[in-house]
């Protein structure tokens, strides 16, 4: 009886096969992911080899020198600033209502289905086109010039889905029956929306937006002909000027600048990786901590 | 809603049907955020058509007056600059954009895919996690950056490596690339794989199947039409990435041979020779043509990934 038993318990050779087959894959796969990360490990830790020396108080808060082949990148750190700011102040209001309409308002219909489409499509047009519409549109038919404002305004089309993904998100992790405990009070549906929905949502919102400011930030098709330029001695005024911006002058930097000192090139891409990177990880630890403490 | 406290009949009663009338400050407020939300809402489709029509505007003068559609498309002969006889051949072009975006496909899809597999169905707790930070961080790194690596690191390397003159190359754009693309797709198959519902897993593993069996005979084939919508998003990023290709294919109007060509792409032609162009004239309306061109093909793909993966969820 009891030798019956352990028989029938016993691993088959087809189990072991099984097994042996599972782990085989396993490590497969394991090693793919790790392949995929690796070089990317390697590159940052190369770049912050070549690039560390450059890294100074003076790198970050003085303007380039000698026809931009030595010194700082404060100009170009600034216009990084100037655009995105300006980009958020016109993208996070329309992305946060336009996610307001699609989780609140919104229907499950084609109508829907189009503005979906189109979010998908707005992020997924290629960059050099959001280009070609922002040198079309804000800066020559619009007349805005080649300024900041064209500029934070092509960027700001261009990653309004970021927002949108975000917000929408979050508002709908908000369960339907405080909506309708509200509405029970009488409350309007914007009453609702602004006392109950947005108030429970706007940490998920906030990790959208630092988001946005990493993509915005590291984007450099699109500015290149609205509103940057590869040097300005003037450090921008007022949202008509042109500026410099961080992602340009790498550019301009890696190719446009003879005789330049190795370790600026270097410099300026740890600095601007360093930004995005810092709002990314910003971004991730925020919705944790979120994850984390969220009561429903 | 009128959903009012006071008994219908004592309302008639005490201020006749004006007690019913919930139209105070309140309601016109909850009506004009109603409005206002719904603009936004359609900014979207407005943003997409504004595109269209804004870069539509600027080419269209050189698809009616100086384009001969046989020699766009079949010649590979790009010299705009040419005061005399300017030609606008964009076969060279196209040949760079599908030889780099090809070749970052071949890198990127199986490792993303691998990389997926793994996060989703293998690894557990903490491990998971910080993989899926690492891969959000990795699809974060601004793409002049990976053009920088491809200039100043790949390059090297890839004339160290193969004992080639130039290593600005179709191989070099394609790694560079793939890299790029990788993140994006491992992130959107691991949530095409997460959608596979876990009753399906019991299902599979109660019966005895060991991981692997669970997920290749069950959720790879019930997640099949999100991952190959991850790959045309991909696929999508690929063809429309500007910076890095510029930089990384060495800007040479070339139809490759081999992998060690250099070449140039559609998107980076653009970028590359805009800024010289005079606004209105034909170079310029070229290259808006070749954006028109950009945006019709990244649409398709688009709306055809989002139509295989709604696809799944209605079926």
């Amino acid at each position: 009886m009891t030798t019956a038993n352990a028989a029938l318990f016993q691993a088959s050779s087809l189990n072991h096969r099984n097994a042996r087959v599972q782990s085989l894959y396993r490590m497969l796969f394991g090693l793919m992911t790790l392949m995929l990360i690796a070089p990317v490990l390697i590159i940052l830790g190369t770049l912050i080899h070549k690039g560390g020396g450059a890294i100074s108080w003076e790198f970050l808060f003085t303007a380039p020198t000698d026809g931009m082949r030595t010194g700082g990148v404060l100009p170009a750190l600034l216009g990084t600033v100037w655009l995105v700011m300006v980009a958020l102040l016109l993208s996070v209001p329309i992305g946060i209502f336009a996610a307001i309409y699609l989780s609140e308002y919104a229907g499950d219909n084609w109508f829907t289905r189009v503005i979906n489409l189109a979010i998908i499509n707005l992020a997924g047009v290629p960059s050099i086109v959001h280009a070609l519409f922002g040198l079309g549109a804000f800066v020559i038919f619009f007349k805005f010039g080649t300024s900041i404002l064209a500029a934070s305004m092509t960027l700001a089309v261009m990653t309004m889905p970021v927002v949108i993904v975000a917000t929408r998100e979050s508002l709908q992790s908000v369960p339907l029956a405080f909506r309708e405990a509200c509405w029970n009070m009488g409350a309007t549906r914007w009453q609702t929306i602004r006392k109950v929905v947005l108030p429970n949502s706007i940490t998920g919102i906030l990790t959208g937006v630092i988001l946005e400011v990493s993509r915005t930030a590291g984007e450099t098709a699109p500015i290149m002909f609205t509103g940057a330029v590869f040097f300005t001695p003037f450090l921008p005024q007022s949202v008509f000027d042109q500026t410099m911006a961080l992602s340009l002058h790498l550019f301009v930097a890696a190719t446009q600048v003879p005789g330049i000192a190795e370790e600026v090139p270097f410099g300026v891409a740890l600095v601007l990786i360093g930004l995005v990177l810092l709002m990314n990880s910003a971004s991730i630890a925020f919705r944790m901590w979120l994850r984390g403490k969220k009561k429903w | 809603m009128a959903n009012s406290n006071t008994v219908p009949g004592a309302a008639v009663a005490a201020g006749g049907a004006g007690a019913f009338d919930r139209r105070d400050s309140d309601w016109y407020v909850d009506k004009a955020v109603q409005g206002l939300v719904f603009l936004c809402g359609i900014s979207a489709i407005v943003f997409v058509l504004g595109i269209f029509i804004f870069v539509f505007k600027e080419g269209v003068g050189f698809i009616f007056h100086h384009m001969n559609v046989r020699e766009f498309f079949l010649t590979p002969y790009w010299f705009p600059s040419d005061a005399d006889d300017p030609e606008y051949g964009i076969l060279a072009l196209m040949a760079g954009t599908a030889s780099v975006t090809g070749l970052a496909m071949l890198v990127a899809v199986p490792f993303s895919l691998g990389a997926a597999i793994y996060i989703a169905e293998f690894a557990s707790g903490k491990t998971r996690e910080t993989l899926k930070v690492l891969v959000e961080l990795l699809a974060a790194i601004p793409s002049v950056v990976w053009g920088f690596i491809g200039l100043v690191i790949m390059n090297p390397l890839i004339i160290k490596w193969f004992d080639v003159p130039v290593g600005l190359c179709v191989l070099n754009a394609g790694i560079i690339l793939g890299l790029m693309a990788a993140p994006i797709m491992t992130s959107i198959a691991e949530d095409a794989l997460k959608a596979v519902p876990d009753r399906y897993r019991e299902a599979a593993e109660a019966m005895g199947a060991t991981r692997w069996q669970v997920t290749y005979k069950v959720v790879l084939p019930a997640a099949k039409n999100g991952l190959l919508g991850g790959v045309l998003l991909g696929v999508g990023r690929g063809f429309g990435e500007t910076m890095a290709v510029l930089m990384a294919t060495g800007h040479a109007v070339n139809i490759p041979d081999s992998v060690f060509d250099s070449v140039r792409a559609l998107t980076a032609t653009i970028a590359a020779e805009l800024g010289e162009t005079v606004v209105g004239g034909e170079h310029y309306q070229a290259l808006f043509t070749i954006g028109i061109l950009l945006f019709l093909v990244t649409f398709t793909v688009n709306l055809t990934a989002d139509l295989i993966v709604r696809g799944i969820r209605k079926g």
